[in-house]
C-alpha cells in the first residue's frame, strides 16, 4: 500500500540488569502489510513487542510513528498512538459478554451512565466489519464462546479504537484447524483495512500463508527481514535457528557468542 | 473504520431477530439448560420451605402476624449480605463485616444515650463504618494482604471494640422511636398501596423504555407479564399485610408493611443500579472475573478493590442500624454470632458465586429470605415425627443450624454444577 513504514524501530537496545536481551533491534512494519515476527523461545519476541507498547522502557534506541520521532514511555503512550496488542492469553472477562468486553475500561456514556444502546450498535458493527459471522448476539457472555470466536472478540477489540498498528501474539497457537483459518482470515483483513499488523507465530505454515514480510529474530538480534514470497520455510527455519540461511541473515563473524 | 456496514440478516441473529413471546420463552429456557438459572433455584427453595411450614403449621406459620414478623427477621441478614456481595463480586470476602454491624450499632446506641440528635449520630455512624472499610481495604487493596487473613484478625479486633464500647458485657439500650421503628413499626395501609402503584408504575416505565430501545426483540408481551406479575405479588402481600395483626385485646392496631421491607428494597435498588448502569459497576464485575484484563484495560483495580471495601463496610454499617432497631439495644454480641455466615450464606444461596464476578443484589434478599423462612419456621413446628415413630423436636437451635447448613451446602453444589456446565 505505502512505501512509507507506519512504525521504525531502530537500533533497540533492551537489556535487564546484566543480561542483554535486544541487541540494536531494528524493525519496520508497514500499513496494509502483515509483518511476521517470528524466532525460537528466548530470541526476544516478547520482550520487543513489551517494548514497543511501553511497558518496558528500552535503554536506547529509536521509534519513530508515521515519520516522526516517538518517545513510548508507558502502555498509555502507545495507546495513544494507535498502537495496541492482543495477547496470547487474550484478557478477556469471561464474565462479562462480548459488548462489555469491548468498550472494558472505555466505557461510553451519557449522562454518567453506561450507554448501552450506542455500545451495542459500534460493536456490531465493528464485528461486522471484520465480517465476523458466527457470533448470534452481542449480549453473548465470552464464557460461552469458541477459542477462535474469542480470539475474535479479542482482535476486535484491538481494533474499535481506530489503532494504526495491532500486534498479535500467537494468535493460532490454541486453536483448531478451521478456527486458525477463521482467525488467519480476519489477520488479512485487518491488514486490508490499511492496519500495521504485527503476528507473532511460532506456525510457519501460518506465517507464509498471511504474512507480507518476515522479521527473524535470534538471540536478541534482528537477523532479517525478509519478503514471504520467494522464502521457503526451509530457510525461516534455518534463520530461526542458526541467524542465517546463505546469504541472508547474521554473517558468523558478526555473531557474538551469548 | 468504516460506519456504514450493514449487517446480513444471518448475523447476530438473536440481537435482530423480531421475538414473540413463545421464541422469548424458549430462549430463557434454553439459558436455564446452560446453566444460568439466575433466581430459580432460591426462589424453588422459598417455595419448598413455604409449603412444608406452612402444610405442617398452617396457623401459626401462615398466619399474617408471622409473615410480618419475618420480614423484619430477614432485613439485618439482607442488608449485610448486600454489603458483603460487593466484596464477593471480586473474589473476596470480609469475615468482619458482622462486627462492622456491631461496632456501627454500638456508636449510635452510645452516642443516642448521650442525648446526641439522631442526624449527627448517623453521620458519625457512617464515618465510623467507612473508616473500618478504609482499614480493610487498605490492608488488601494497598498492602496485599489475602482478604481472608485481614479481615479474620478485624473480627477479633472489631469484636473488641464491640467490648470495649459495650463495657465488657453491657446492653446499651435504644429508645430512639426512628431507629426503633426501622424493624419495629409499619408502614400505614394507604402508603403502602400507594408505594406500590409508584413501583408497578417505574417498573413498567423502565421495561417499555428498554422494549422500545429493543428494535423488537423483546416482544411486549414479555413485559405485560412481568409488570402484571409484580402487581399482583405486590397487591398480594399489600393486601395481606394491611390487614390488624395485633394480638386480641392490643390497644394498638398493628397493620401495614413493615418499614424494613421497602427500606431494605429501595437499598437493592440503588445498589442494583450502581452495579448496572454505571462504569464503576462494570469495572466490579470485571476485577471480579479477570483482574488482569481489567487491569490491562486500564481500569485501576487498586482502586477498585479499595472502594469494595468501603462500600462494604459502609453497607454492613446500615446493617447495624437495622440490628439495633430490631433488638431495641446493642449488646457485645451484636453483628456476632452467625450474622456474618449468615450473610455470605444468603449472598451464596441467592446465587451469587464466591470466586467472583457472579452475583447480584436481589440475590442477597431471595437467600436472605430462605435463610429466615428456615430460622422462623422450624422452631413453629415444634415437636413432629416426620420419619416413622421417633419424635424430633424441630425447635433445638441444632436442627436449624443443620437445616440452614444444608441448605447452604445444596445453593454452593448448584452454583459449581451450573459452573461446570458454563465452563
Amino acid at each position: 500500500m505505502s512505501d512509507q513504514p507506519i512504525l521504525e524501530l531502530a537500533g533497540i537496545n533492551k537489556s535487564f540488569g546484566p543480561v542483554h536481551v535486544l541487541y540494536d533491534v531494528d524493525l519496520n512494519v508497514y500499513p496494509g502489510q502483515v509483518t511476521a515476527l517470528v524466532g525460537d523461545n528466548g530470541a526476544g519476541k516478547s520482550t520487543l513487542i513489551k517494548c514497543i507498547t511501553g511497558i518496558y522502557p528500552t535503554d536506547s534506541g529509536q521509534f519513530r510513528f508515521q515519520g516522526r520521532d516517538v518517545s513510548i514511555g508507558g502502555p498509555k503512550d502507545a495507546a495513544a498512538l494507535g498502537i495496541e496488542v492482543v495477547y496470547q492469553d487474550l484478557a478477556l472477562c469471561d464474565n462479562l459478554d462480548i459488548v462489555q468486553n469491548l468498550f472494558l475500561g472505555r466505557e461510553h456514556k451519557r449522562m454518567g451512565l453506561l450507554d448501552e444502546r450506542n455500545m451495542e450498535r459500534l460493536a456490531r458493527e465493528t464485528l461486522a466489519s471484520l465480517s465476523v459471522r458466527t457470533v448470534k448476539s452481542v449480549r453473548q457472555q465470552v464464557s460461552s464462546l469458541s477459542g477462535g470466536q474469542r480470539q475474535t472478540v479479542a482482535i476486535a477489540k484491538a481494533v474499535l479504537w481506530n489503532s494504526k498498528v495491532v500486534m498479535l501474539d500467537e494468535p493460532t497457537a490454541a486453536l483448531g484447524v478451521a478456527q486458525t483459518a477463521q482467525v488467519l482470515d480476519l489477520v488479512r483483513r485487518l491488514a486490508a483495512q490499511g492496519l500495521g499488523v504485527v503476528l507473532i507465530s511460532h506456525n510457519m505454515n501460518d506465517v507464509l500463508q498471511v504474512a507480507d514480510r518476515v522479521a527473524v529474530m535470534y538471540l536478541g538480534r534482528m537477523a532479517a527481514e525478509v519478503p514471504a514470497k520467494g522464502t521457503s520455510r526451509e530457510q525461516l527455519v534455518e534463520l530461526i535457528t542458526s541467524g542465517a540461511s546463505g546469504s541472508i541473515g547474521l554473517q558468523r563473524a558478526a555473531e557474538v557468542s551469548v | 473504520m468504516s460506519n456504514e456496514v450493514t449487517t446480513a440478516a444471518s448475523d447476530f441473529a438473536i440481537d435482530s431477530q423480531k421475538q414473540n413471546f413463545a421464541s422469548a420463552a424458549r430462549a430463557y429456557i434454553s439459558r436455564l439448560r446452560a446453566g444460568d438459572l439466575g433466581a430459580i433455584p432460591a426462589i424453588l427453595s422459598i417455595a419448598v420451605l413455604v409449603a412444608v411450614f406452612g402444610s405442617a403449621r398452617t396457623e401459626s406459620f401462615m398466619s399474617v402476624r408471622n409473615l410480618g414478623n419475618l420480614l423484619q427477621q430477614a432485613a439485618p441478614i439482607m442488608v449485610i449480605s448486600m454489603a458483603v456481595s460487593f466484596v464477593l463480586l471480586l473474589g473476596e470476602i470480609d469475615l468482619a463485616a458482622g462486627f462492622t454491624a456491631g461496632v456501627t450499632a454500638a456508636v449510635l446506641a452510645v452516642k443516642l444515650s448521650h442525648q446526641w440528635k439522631l442526624l449527627p449520630t448517623l453521620v458519625l455512624c457512617a464515618a465510623v463504618a467507612i473508616a473500618l472499610g478504609v482499614w480493610t481495604g487498605f490492608l488488601v487493596a494497598r498492602v496485599g494482604i489475602p482478604s481472608f487473613v485481614v479481615t479474620l484478625a478485624n473480627f477479633l479486633s472489631f469484636q473488641g471494640i464491640l467490648l470495649l464500647i459495650t463495657k465488657e458485657g453491657g446492653t446499651i439500650g435504644i429508645t430512639n422511636k426512628t431507629v426503633n421503628a426501622i424493624e419495629g413499626d409499619n408502614l400505614r395501609p394507604a402508603l403502602c398501596w400507594i408505594a406500590l402503584a409508584i413501583a408497578v408504575a417505574a417498573f413498567a416505565a423502565s421495561l417499555i423504555v428498554k422494549q422500545r430501545n429493543s428494535g423488537g426483540t423483546i416482544p411486549l408481551s414479555v413485559v405485560v407479564v412481568k409488570v402484571v406479575t409484580l402487581a399482583v405479588v405486590g397487591a398480594f402481600f399489600v393486601q395481606l399485610l394491611s390487614k390488624n395483626r395485633a394480638f386480641e385485646g392490643a390497644k394498638k392496631k398493628l397493620q401495614g408493611v413493615p418499614y424494613a421491607a421497602p427500606l431494605v428494597i429501595i437499598l437493592m435498588l440503588v445498589l442494583t443500579f450502581v452495579l448496572n448502569r454505571t462504569a464503576y459497576g462494570r469495572h466490579l464485575y470485571a476485577v471480579g472475573g479477570n483482574a488482569e484484563a481489567a487491569r490491562r484495560a486500564g481500569i485501576n483495580v487498586i482502586r477498585i478493590r479499595m472502594s469494595a471495601f468501603i462500600i462494604c463496610g459502609f453497607l454492613a454499617g446500615i446493617g447495624g442500624v437495622f440490628l439495633a432497631s430490631r433488638s431495641n439495644s446493642v449488646d457485645p454480641q451484636t453483628g456476632g454470632n452467625k450474622t456474618l455466615l449468615l450473610a455470605v450464606g444468603a449472598a451464596v444461596i441467592g446465587g451469587t458465586s464466591l470466586f467472583g464476578g457472579k452475583g447480584r443484589m436481589l440475590n442477597s434478599l431471595l437467600g436472605g429470605l430462605v435463610l429466615a423462612l428456615i430460622e422462623n419456621g422450624l422452631p413453629l413446628i415444634g415437636k413432629a415425627k416426620p420419619f416413622g415413630n421417633k419424635q424430633i423436636d424441630f425447635s433445638q437451635s441444632g436442627v436449624a443450624f443443620i437445616v440452614t447448613g444444608l441448605v447452604l451446602l445444596l445453593a454452593a453444589s448448584v452454583d459449581a454444577l451450573s459452573r461446570k456446565r458454563t465452563g
